[in-house]
């Protein structure tokens, strides 16, 4: 894991060696004190010497500062390498996640990916400056301690031999068997949270049916299994703090009586029990405080790897090398025996098989089909969201694969089933589409998909401000919204899935009007559920079961198609009678 | 561990929350504080333990230190005397060894006791917190995003916990450590606390100083965490737009500029809060290098034991210790009170008003008409209201036997009323039983969802038993207000709702909404089986009455074809079911609930019209018998209501049937016959 995350250390590599510096500096500058307050009392008192206790306690004031000062920086130090390995972990993910392609993003699922950018990451950086801080001082106390409590009597220095590993043996027991219940612990606040954003998106389900007596069952069911499964954790969590503990002041006692010994022999100074003590301490603590670092290590260690899983993925989708060549045909799509299944390779079964069609320039090709015959999936292999498994798509005679990315995506002009306005003014949004359009320009777009009056009945008009998602405008505005940005592309190649659906029969009709009137050169794919709303294409291709069963235009399918007789009649009774 | 810095509390769990500003500060500190410790005190024994414990611990470790001076004071002595041997010294270290464990005794309990304590108070904190959210009106839900409310599960309830667990204890045991510490300094050498008070100062200026500079440094480096959160969270969420549009790269360039922005405020605010620690050991260190050089000086020339010396020490450098938890523990418990806050907020809001007292109850109807209520009734076919006398209105006999109802009305006069249902008496108290008819009206009813901006002008609908009325408009015309307001998601501002002919603010609300089945435009699944889902219309259907509904809602072949049929798992809202398949599940949960009422709210949007044809039949059974309110936006859909209710901008503008609207050629007319005509 630590070498993977060297290379984003890149840029505060000079921190993250002067860190863990001051930190030894810091360290060791403390560690001398005792030894010199053994000297004050040993050479000083004991023996009356004043000018003994003035040079040690000057040179304690000495060490002191200096200890600050390695405090301070490396404080400074340590804060700045971990926030700079954040950013760039950051940065690094931000990338990689916009060169995903559609299928890598389903596959992360959006939750996560927010999750891996945030929280994981926070994850690395605790763990990063409790490394270079924590980690560093204990070592060094831990090594530095040990050299001097040998240099003032090795007898005495062996018990912390006796004692060191039962305390390791403790930290490791406690890494071992208490780490899981952590572990299960966090699975408990899913299933918590999971209740709770259930029954906050369903709020009106609940109160609909009257469930709120059997939601509260619900939560109180998974609250409690968490208190449990927290308890559960810290209570043994708590049992080994004491216990380690105890386990120290058992060494201090021992090397105080087998201490006051060697004093009674002669054998040992005064001032140096008084110092051993300390250094015994030292080196025990310092041990704990290792095994603490460890444990944050495994922790981050999960999230490191759930940040690798994402910048490890090589994008599904690569770019193709060739730039847009300027050929007359311009928005001539081709589909050549097409094939897609989502899992490449995988078992999934075909969602579409052998589609075979053509969209001239300047064209209409409506496509329509029930529910899941793979419409909106179609449509997406245009601007290579996914790849298809078998066959090819041409546009322009090329195939799209043979493009640049960007090339291909910048003639293409899309409104998604799902479409997403972003947060800031109406007309930031709608220049998405297009950041050099001009104010007239964006006027006749937002008059296109006739949302002009309705942006104009706003107080602020244009630079209405959206709020995140777009959820203070209604579904039929913020559909008008997404044609409008799409249009103001001036696209080759207009894609419309079922882009209209929350948008009332009259205002429909009217922008397929203003399509009709402004979109002459543009190829229009469109995934529609009215027949009225396909009525006029000059292609309509029945989809069903992953294939394309009839196409033709309505009066050719209104004479062959039994598919589409039937989409046409079950939208269509009664009006007969009426002519 | 001590000296970690303070989290930076980005969005929480998986649901990918803001992070809130940790250093808010709470409003209303000693109410909320006071409220947030009764989590506490519900045991006040455990709580009392709890506290003798922290201080045992405390002071047993501020002895253990002074039993220190003894034992060097009578080796100091011996060696002086030139002894080799000391009797009293195991006596000594065993009174240590003795001290020693009582501190971990008490350590133990005290983090044990208050585990249990803060763990179950927070238990309740959110039962109640969850408990209150049920009873809230929807249109609390409408202004406060989802992401705010579960952000007081966690993050708010977590600094609670805490806050309870830790801060409490750690304060108080730091308090006593502090003051043991420096009386037991004062009773070793009062002169030389001279020096100590030195340290001390510098201590405290360290403590407000740095302090106040973490915060501000922290409160904007929160600023900047929610500002890149948000950004993460939106492109991330919008990331196929974003391709679609090729507008990464602008999107990066966005995102790095809030990356390096949160990056140096974060940079500033952790280096704050993580100088403290070195700066105040350090400034001890100081004190401590002082402190023996004065007291050694004072060993020499007034004869300060050494024993003494040692402990005086020992006490010195400790003293920076509790002072550091102390300001560390401020903080924590700040942002946990802001927290808390937040939280009690939400406990204090107005809950749904439900000032209703008619009830709902199955029914067993005699051939004579007689009702009696059948509680265990497997599948009730009849409901009825049960009417209270309330409001001054009583039950009495009339002379020929017969009962009727007295009920004053507004003017002052009262109203006499025959009782046409049957009379019970429960507990000394009467009701009449009132056969649920399914009749509806809406009279002369504006409304709004906020006070500024009116939805409905002066709607009136009457929806007799058993018909279907449809609601036809462009979207946002006020179709689905209707519905919200006839099981009273929503309070009308003006008019008058009225089932069976009783104001629906008399019904309780659970009566109201249990006879009405609802199908919504978004619709919501839970986490469980699909069986679960369709039981969740009725929980004690049987698996039959499930199967069954479902058929009636044409799932049942979807259903069976899933991997494992009706067992099979519904995760994340259903996210592994199609639009449609959801609304075909939300549909047979409507139907086994077997509503008198029923309410289908584009329930078929996502169902294409072919499917849609197939289950009509299932549809026309699920509305039989029933008052049924459609709307849809295909106009196939509500052709063969009782009436057509057209609405635009929240005015009726038509009703009538189908062929009555087709007449008039007005609205409808137009709306129908655009369908079909291109322009």
């Amino acid at each position: 894991m630590i070498k993977r995350l060297l290379p984003f250390m890149r840029g505060y590599r000079r921190q993250a060696i002067a860190a863990p510096f001051w930190v030894s500096v810091e360290t060791v500058c403390e560690l001398i004190l005792p030894l010199l307050m053994a000297a004050i009392i040993d050479d000083g008192i004991q023996k009356g010497d004043m000018s003994a206790i003035l040079k040690n306690g000057g040179l304690m004031l000495v060490m002191s500062m200096l200890s600050l000062t390695g405090g301070i920086l490396a404080a400074k130090f340590a804060a700045q390498a971990a926030q700079g390995l954040g950013a760039s972990l950051r940065q690094a993910e931000f990338e990689q996640i916009n060169a995903f392609s559609f299928g890598d993003i389903d596959r992360f699922s959006t939750a996560s990916l927010v999750t891996r950018m945030t929280n994981d990451v926070t994850q690395i950086q605790n763990m990063v400056s409790m490394c270079l801080r924590m980690l560093v001082r204990s070592a060094v106390m831990m090594i530095v301690a040990i050299i001097v409590a040998c240099s003032i009597s090795v007898r005495l220095a062996t018990y912390v031999l006796v004692i060191m590993p039962l305390v390791i043996l403790m930290v490791g027991l406690m890494m071992k068997f208490i780490g899981p219940l952590f572990g299960v612990m966090q699975k408990k606040i899913d299933g918590l949270n999971q209740v709770i954003q259930e029954n906050l998106i369903a709020t009106r389900v609940v109160k609909a049916f009257v469930r709120q007596e059997h939601e509260r069952e619900k939560f109180r069911a998974a609250n409690n299994a968490l208190t449990e499964a927290g308890l559960n954790a810290i209570m043994r969590m708590m049992a080994m703090m004491p216990l380690m503990m105890l386990g120290m002041n058992l060494a201090t006692v021992l090397i105080l009586y087998n201490g006051g010994q060697m004093v009674l022999h002669s054998e040992l100074e005064i001032g140096q029990l008084s110092s051993i003590l300390t250094y015994i301490f030292n080196i025990l603590f310092s041990v704990m405080m290792v095994g603490m670092s460890l444990l944050m290590f495994t922790r981050a260690k999960a999230s490191a790897g759930r940040i690798f899983e994402v910048l490890d993925t090589v994008p599904a989708i690569a770019d193709g090398a060739e730039e847009m060549p300027q050929g007359k045909e311009r928005g001539l799509v081709e589909f050549r025996n097409v094939s897609f299944r989502y899992a490449a390779g995988g078992t999934g079964d075909d969602v579409l098989r052998n589609i075979s069609f053509t969209a001239q320039p300047g064209q209409t090709v409506a496509i329509v089909g029930g529910t899941g015959s793979g419409k909106s999936t179609l449509v997406n292999l245009i601007p290579r969201f996914y790849d298809v498994t078998a066959g090819s798509i041409l546009l322009d005679g090329r195939d799209v694969r043979d493009y640049k990315l960007d090339d291909l995506r910048g003639r293409i002009g899309m409104v998604l089933q799902n479409n997403v306005l972003f947060s800031g003014t109406i007309r930031e949004n709608l220049l998405w589409g297009n950041p050099d359009a001009t104010e007239e320009d964006m006027i006749q777009a937002a008059k296109d998909a006739q949302a002009y009056d309705f942006v104009m009945s706003f107080p602020d008009g244009f630079d209405t401000h959206m709020e995140q998602g777009g959820v203070n405008v209604s579904g039929g505005q913020k559909q008008r919204l997404c044609i409008a940005r799409a249009m103001l592309r001036h696209p080759e190649v207009l894609i419309l899935d079922d882009s209209t659906s929350a948008v009332d029969s009259t205002t429909e009709a009217q922008i397929r009007q203003s399509f009709h009137d402004n979109l002459k050169d543009t190829t229009v794919l469109l995934i529609a559920q009215r027949i009225s709303s396909v009525r006029n294409a000059d292609l309509i291709l029945v989809l069903e079961d992953d294939t394309i069963v009839d196409a033709g235009t309505h009066e050719e399918l209104m004479a062959t198609s039994s598919v589409y007789q039937e989409i046409y009649y079950s939208q269509q009774e009664g009006v007969s009678e009426n002519g | 561990m001590a000296n970690q810095p303070n989290p930076p509390r980005g969005p929480g769990g998986p649901g990918g929350r803001r992070g809130r500003g940790g250093y808010q500060k709470p409003k209303n500190l000693r109410a909320t504080m006071v409220r947030m410790f009764s989590y506490l005190t519900r045991r006040p024994f455990l709580l009392l333990l709890a506290i003798v414990c922290v201080a045992a611990a405390a002071l047993s470790s501020v002895a253990a230190t002074y039993f220190m001076r003894p034992i060097i004071n009578s080796l100091t002595d011996a060696v002086a005397k030139g002894q080799t041997d000391l009797p009293g010294l195991m006596g000594s270290i065993l009174r240590l060894l003795g001290v020693y464990a009582v501190a971990a005794v008490c350590s133990y309990g005290q983090s044990a006791l208050m585990a249990q304590l803060a763990q179950r108070g927070c238990n309740t904190l959110r039962r109640e917190l969850f408990d209150k959210l049920q009873t809230l009106p929807l249109s609390y839900f409408d202004q406060h995003p989802h992401g705010e409310l579960m952000s007081r599960f966690t993050n708010d309830a977590d600094n609670v916990q805490m806050a309870l667990e830790q801060s409490v204890v750690q304060l108080i045991s730091s308090a006593i450590t502090f003051v043991a510490t420096v009386a037991m300094m004062l009773y070793l050498n009062p002169l030389l606390f001279l020096v100590t008070l030195l340290t001390l100062t510098g201590l405290m200026l360290t403590f407000t100083k740095v302090g106040g500079m973490s915060r501000k440094f922290y409160a904007s480096q929160q600023k900047a965490l929610g500002e890149m959160n948000g950004n993460i969270q939106e492109m991330v969420e919008g990331l196929k737009v974003v391709k679609a549009f090729t507008h990464e790269e602008l999107a990066k360039a966005e995102f790095n500029r809030l990356n390096e922005n949160y990056r140096q405020a974060a940079s500033n605010a952790v280096f704050y809060s993580s100088v403290l620690m070195p700066i105040a050991g350090n400034l001890s260190n100081i004190g401590y290098a002082l402190t023996a050089a004065v007291g050694g000086a004072m060993a020499i020339l007034r004869g300060f034991d050494i024993g003494g010396l040692v402990s005086y020490l020992n006490y010195s450098r400790q003293l920076s210790q509790p002072l550091n938890q102390i300001s560390m523990q401020m903080n924590s418990l700040l942002s946990a009170m802001a927290g808390a806050e937040r939280i009690f907020e939400v406990m204090d809001q107005q809950p749904e008003i439900d000032e209703g007292v008619i009830g709902l109850v199955p029914v067993d109807v005699a051939e004579d008409g007689t009702l009696t209520e059948q509680p265990n009734l497997n599948r009730p076919r009849h409901w009825a209201w049960k009417l209270p006398e309330f409001n001054g209105g009583y039950l009495e006999q009339r002379p020929d036997g017969n009962w009727q109802w007295h009920v004053p009305n507004p003017d002052g006069g009262v109203d006499i009323r025959p009782v046409t249902g049957t009379l019970v008496e429960e507990e000394g108290k009467r009701y009449e039983l009132v056969e649920l008819r399914g009749d509806v009206r809406l009279i002369n009813v504006d409304f709004g969802y906020v006070p500024e901006k009116q939805v409905l002008y002066d709607v009136n609908v009457y929806a007799h038993p058993g018909q279907k009325i449809a609601f036809v408009g462009s979207t946002g015309a006020g179709k689905t207000t209707m519905t919200n307001l006839i099981n009273r998601f929503y309070e009308i501002k003006h008019g008058l709702i009225l089932v069976d002919g009783v104001d629906i603010r008399h019904i309780k609300k659970d009566a109201l909404r249990g006879a009405q089945g609802v199908v919504l435009q978004d619709t919501h699944l839970f986490t469980g089986t699909v069986m679960d889902n369709i039981r969740y219309g009725k929980l004690d259907a049987t698996d039959e009455e499930c199967i069954r509904a479902a058929k009636t809602a044409n799932a049942h072949s979807f259903i069976r074809r899933l991997p494992d049929g009706y067992n099979t798992m519904v995760t994340g809202d259903g996210a592994n079911l199609s639009q449609g398949q959801r609304q075909l599940i939300a549909i047979a949960r409507a139907a086994v609930a077997d509503p008198p009422i029923m309410v289908l709210d584009e329930a078929t949007s996502s169902i294409d019209t072919r499917t849609e044809a197939q289950i009509a039949k299932g549809m026309d059974q699920l509305m039989s018998g029933r008052t049924v309110f459609v709307i849809a936006h295909r106009l196939s859909t509500v052709r063969d209501s009782d009436c057509i209710v057209v609405i635009e901008h929240g005015h009726i503008m038509e009703k009538g049937s189908h062929a009555q609207l087709l007449e008039e050629q007005g609205r409808y007319y137009q709306l129908y016959t655009g369908q079909f005509t291109l322009s």
